[in-house]
């Protein structure tokens, strides 16, 4: 008894040695970082002169107008674009989902395609076939669908709809792959069930597929808000943040009071933690609503 | 009768134009990176002639050599090193599993909610404090272990069979020996997954070496192609081959691996 004792708390210690290297780099490059963010908010100063300012920061945030901005500007991506995102993937899933459909394969390659493009590359190539004298332009033209060619980062909402535009491209299949995998657990015997009582292809959508998809809508919809309130690479390579900050984002803002400006860690750190906060909320809020069963 | 018909072509043809234009900006791409500036503006669609003159240009310009050896040599780092610590962890978390490391998994699974742009500047300043600015090491630390991974492994680990162990321990195997003789081994696939994710993560990685590469000659391909922009004068025909040289790399490992692929971005949804 005494030696089966022993040798599980041998096999603990082991266990122990195992999770150890990880989890010292997780405490060490995430959890030590966001408390390391949270003091830096209380100080002010320029790179590492800093001292301590109370709230002086936050209270700095609220009158400042280009953080507002940026905020502003990804919740548009956030209410605008998701949405639609998330329910062009749901359609192709859907239709992707049907066992009898010719060229499959082909299909589900080509959709998901889009998520081996790295962003930073993405951005600079719809930044190339969006440009004033580039390829989009030339083709509405010819099509006589405008008689200038649109300024695309040159206009405010122009420069919105592109990076509209560009995520949509991204990230669809990404998600579509999500609600796939989703479908293919739902037992075709519901659905058998609901053809015997007469319901037609939309009523079946939207009273079996979504209601039971809801767990996997919910995720991609954390997924996808996360990571747009962390916007950064797309409005940095395809619009600069311009113009005159229509599409900066919070991210790139962080960026340019950190390392463009003279570095305002604490103000920086400050509007970082907001952004952590406002990532924790949503997803909070979302699982409450999501959750109603 | 009719109705269906109709139906059913509609279907096709959206999912045809939704097909057609998922692949359109990349076959623009490449098609772009074989033609001169005007021809890639001026919207040619056919493949030019032009591919060794865009090479020459960039190789003038640029260091690109250098900038695909260094994303190639951080990607290949942070892959080994993320496989090594987080596939050790996750075996822990599972085969040894208690009490306190149940719980300790939940805390580490907490920081898969904070966001880069939430820690990135401690991580700058710790970095620079150490002196580790411009190099492979500063690149893959913040990221060496994630919780994703971790959670990965464990979830694989769950299906590594209890009697297997068991039968090795009164072979008289030690415990390394079960997981690097008979835990990797079964486990590849779980491991292809894990170093796709990882490789694609760091070869695409933007933000941060954005901030800590900050000599040209640590650049990596991102900052290279995003710098190539910032000029006055784009030439579009070797700014595209940049931009292909860089993406083309992991489209081949998505085409050929496709199955771990997906396999990856669903089993972080289990």
């Amino acid at each position: 008894m005494e030696r089966v004792m022993k040798l599980k708390t041998r096999r603990s210690v082991v266990g122990w040695f195992f999770v150890l290297p990880a989890t010292l780099l997780i405490f060490g490059f995430y959890f030590y970082p966001i408390v390391k963010a949270f003091i830096l908010s209380f100080q002010t100063g320029v790179g590492v002169n800093l001292k301590f300012a109370g709230l002086f920061n936050y209270k700095r945030l609220l009158a400042d107008n280009l953080f507002k901005k940026s905020l502003g500007n990804v919740f548009i991506y956030l209410v605008i674009q998701v949405p639609i995102m998330l329910m062009l993937a749901l359609i192709l899933a859907q239709l992707l989902n049907d066992q009898n459909l010719k060229f499959r394969g082909f299909f589900r390659t080509a959709l998901f395609l889009p998520c081996a493009t790295s962003l930073v590359s993405y951005a600079i190539i719809f930044r190339a076939m969006f440009a004033l004298d580039g390829f989009v332009n030339a083709i509405l033209m010819n099509l006589n669908l405008i008689t200038r060619p649109i300024n695309w980062i040159g206009h405010p909402w122009a420069a919105r709809l592109l990076i509209v535009i560009a995520l949509t491209w991204r990230w669809t299949g990404y998600n579509m792959v999500f609600f796939l995998a989703g479908l293919q657990n739902i037992d075709d015997s519901i659905y058998e069930a609901a053809l015997i009582d007469g319901a037609n292809g939309l009523t079946r959508f939207f009273k079996i597929t979504i209601p039971l998809l809801r767990p996997i809508i919910l995720l991609t919809a954390i997924m996808s808000t996360n990571g747009t309130l962390q916007l950064f690479d797309e409005p940095m390579n395809l619009t600069n943040g311009g113009p005159a900050n229509a599409t900066l984002s919070v991210s790139q803002y962080i960026y340019r009071l950190s390392f463009q400006y003279s570095p305002r860690f604490g103000y920086a750190a400050a509007i970082s933690f907001v952004i952590f906060a406002l990532v924790a909320i949503l997803a909070l809020i979302q699982m409450k609503v999501g959750d109603t069963r | 009768m009719m109705k269906r018909r109709a139906i059913t072509a509609a279907k096709y043809v959206f999912l045809f134009v939704a097909a057609f234009l998922s692949i359109f900006p990349l076959a623009w791409m490449m098609i772009s990176a074989t033609n001169t500036s005007v021809d890639v503006l001026t919207g040619r669609l056919l493949p030019g002639a032009y591919l060794g003159e865009n090479l020459k240009t960039l190789a003038a310009h640029t260091n690109i050599g250098r900038a695909l050896w260094n994303s190639f040599r951080n990607a290949i780092v942070a892959t080994i090193a993320s496989l090594a610590v987080c596939s050790v962890a996750g075996y822990g978390f599972e085969i040894y599993h208690d009490r306190g490391k149940d719980v300790l998994m939940g805390i580490l699974l907490l920081s898969m909610m904070i966001p880069f742009a939430a820690i990135m500047i401690p991580l700058f300043m710790m970095v620079g404090r150490a002196n580790l600015l411009n190099t492979t090491t500063a690149f893959v630390l913040p990221t060496v272990s994630t919780a994703f991974l971790i959670f990965l492994f464990r979830q694989s680990a769950r299906y590594f069979p209890q009697e297997v162990i068991e039968a090795a321990r009164i072979e008289g195997m030690g415990e390394l020996g079960i997981f690097f003789k008979m835990y990797i081994p079964i486990m590849r696939s779980t491991y292809a997954t894990a170093a796709i994710i990882t490789f694609m993560g760091a070869w695409n990685s933007y933000l941060w070496p954005l901030i800590i590469m900050q000599k040209a000659e640590s650049r990596t391909m991102p900052l290279l192609i995003s710098s190539l922009i910032a000029g006055y004068v784009t030439d579009y025909g070797a700014l595209m081959l940049a931009v292909t040289s860089s993406v083309l790399p992991t489209i081949v490992i998505f085409l050929v691996l496709q199955r771990n692929f997906a396999e990856g971005i669903i089993s972080s949804m289990k």
